[in-house]
């Protein structure tokens, strides 16, 4: 049963990781950037580390997709 | 899947440096970066799991045992998430500067200002 | 070099590291197995200083002095990219009202967001004085008080958020904090002989004040990560949101 878990977690990741880089559209990107931090943070939930799941929890799906999310905003204002 | 996790490690490193390699902006190649480096911490924790075996936290009740999932990787892994942020940061702020020096973020254009 | 030239390398690059990768995860432990040595020491000497979270044990009293090589790339990074956004010459500063954040917010979602911050705040304070227990620490727990502080944004308007957010003072606790762990370090020298020593009493199993050291450090770490992170997303809004190229069109 765990064994499973992690099978299905662990391709998740995978293909959340790879629909995170074949997003072209970087502000689209925050959104499955976030939802890849998301996956990660069940994986390592289920790998027992609960350290490391609060960690990624925290960065991977609230600061740095909102870092991209202002980064994004800035260059469009700058070049329109 | 005696080695599926580590593969889905290395295919976290191989596509997010695709996607640096083909990345039209600057800030998907950021991202596709942090991608890429979420394969070491998928390594790592794959490298200390233990089958059965409990997070390595004992709570103020439980008493210490060795049978545990290796606590040394899942050390690294956690500062590693959040140091490897700050420096998305610093590259996400050269981003930014270049679109305002330059005007553009695409890489190819930029070879191409350069002359 | 054009993109297709650049594709041909990657492939070829690509292409070897899997070839690489794949035979050296075949040589790798089984995934899963109960061969940890690392993992028994580890745990032992974490018993031994009385903190039942063992990760919080190595980083902050086993392998403390690379914990201060990872803060000092916290510290630079902070540095590093609040220079690079620093406002230049060329913007100007906007103070009207239209740039200031989400207008026309939901009564209910303001009332939500001023009920979370005081919530993640104290979320984010547990997991700092927790983390020698229970999972957590200061890296940890200073993201999520850091993020905390910006709940403020979703509730109303970018202008509260700065009426609580004075930068110099955040600034000022990043280098607090940075100093406070070195400090500590050397203190173990002048105490005990060694840097990052845990000198401090160890106290009993579980007890909030105890591990020694390892508690200390995770305050020094929290106060650091959260002035800093705090530090940083105020440069990013200032810039998405305030600045704006001089002579440029309103929009």
């Amino acid at each position: 049963m765990n064994e499973l878990v992690l099978v299905i977690l662990l391709t998740l990741v995978a293909a959340a990781g790879t629909a995170v880089v074949m997003t072209n559209a970087p502000e689209r990107q925050a959104v499955t950037y976030a939802f890849f931090g998301i996956t990660l943070t069940l994986l390592f939930l289920a790998l027992q580390a609960p350290d490391v799941a609060l960690s990624q929890l925290a960065v991977g799906t609230a600061f740095v997709p909102l870092m991209v999310m202002l980064a994004i905003r800035k260059i469009r204002r700058g070049r329109s | 899947m005696n080695y599926y996790p580590y593969f889905v490690a290395g295919w976290l490193l191989l596509i997010g440096s695709l996607g640096i390699v083909r990345s039209r902006n600057l800030v998907h190649g950021v991202v596709s970066l942090a991608v890429a480096q979420a394969g070491t911490y998928v390594l790592l924790l794959a490298v200390g799991y233990q089958r059965n075996a409990p997070a390595p936290v004992f709570g103020s009740t439980k008493k210490p045992s060795t049978n545990v999932v290796d606590p040394v990787v899942q050390a690294l892994t956690l500062t590693d998430i959040v140091v490897s942020a700050t420096v998305t940061a610093l590259l996400l702020a050269l981003a930014m500067q270049i679109a305002k020096r330059h005007g553009t973020v695409d890489p190819d254009e930029l070879r191409a200002l350069e002359g | 070099m054009n993109r297709g030239v650049r594709h041909l390398v990657f492939l070829f690059g690509g292409g070897l590291v899997a070839v690489l990768f794949v035979l050296g995860a075949l040589g790798m432990p089984k995934f899963g197995s109960s061969n940890h040595p690392y993992r028994d020491r580890s745990v032992h000497a974490a018993a031994e200083h009385q903190t039942p979270n063992v990760v919080a044990a190595v980083n902050f009293d086993q392998r403390g002095f690379d914990t201060l090589g990872e803060e000092s790339i916290f510290f630079a990074s902070v540095i590093g990219a609040a220079a690079l956004l620093r406002p230049s010459k060329e913007e100007r500063e906007e103070r009207q009202e239209s740039g200031g954040g989400l207008r026309d917010v939901m009564a209910s979602t303001r009332f939500a967001g001023y009920v979370l911050l005081p919530l993640t705040l104290l979320v984010g304070l547990d997991v700092v004085a927790h983390g020698h227990i229970t999972p957590g620490g200061g890296f940890q727990g200073g993201v999520v008080l850091a993020t905390g502080f910006h709940v403020l944004y979703v509730a109303g308007r970018y202008e509260t958020l700065e009426k609580v957010r004075p930068v110099a003072l955040f600034e000022n606790g990043e280098v607090l904090g940075a100093l406070g762990f070195a400090g500590l370090g050397f203190a173990g020298i002048a105490i005990s002989g060694s840097f990052l020593s845990n000198m401090i009493p160890v106290g009993g199993w579980g007890s909030f004040l105890s591990a020694g050291t390892v508690e200390v450090l995770n305050f020094a770490v929290g106060i650091e990560v959260a002035c800093g992170v705090i530090v940083l997303l105020s440069h990013f809004f200032e810039q998405a949101i305030r600045l704006r190229d001089r002579g440029q069109a309103q929009s």
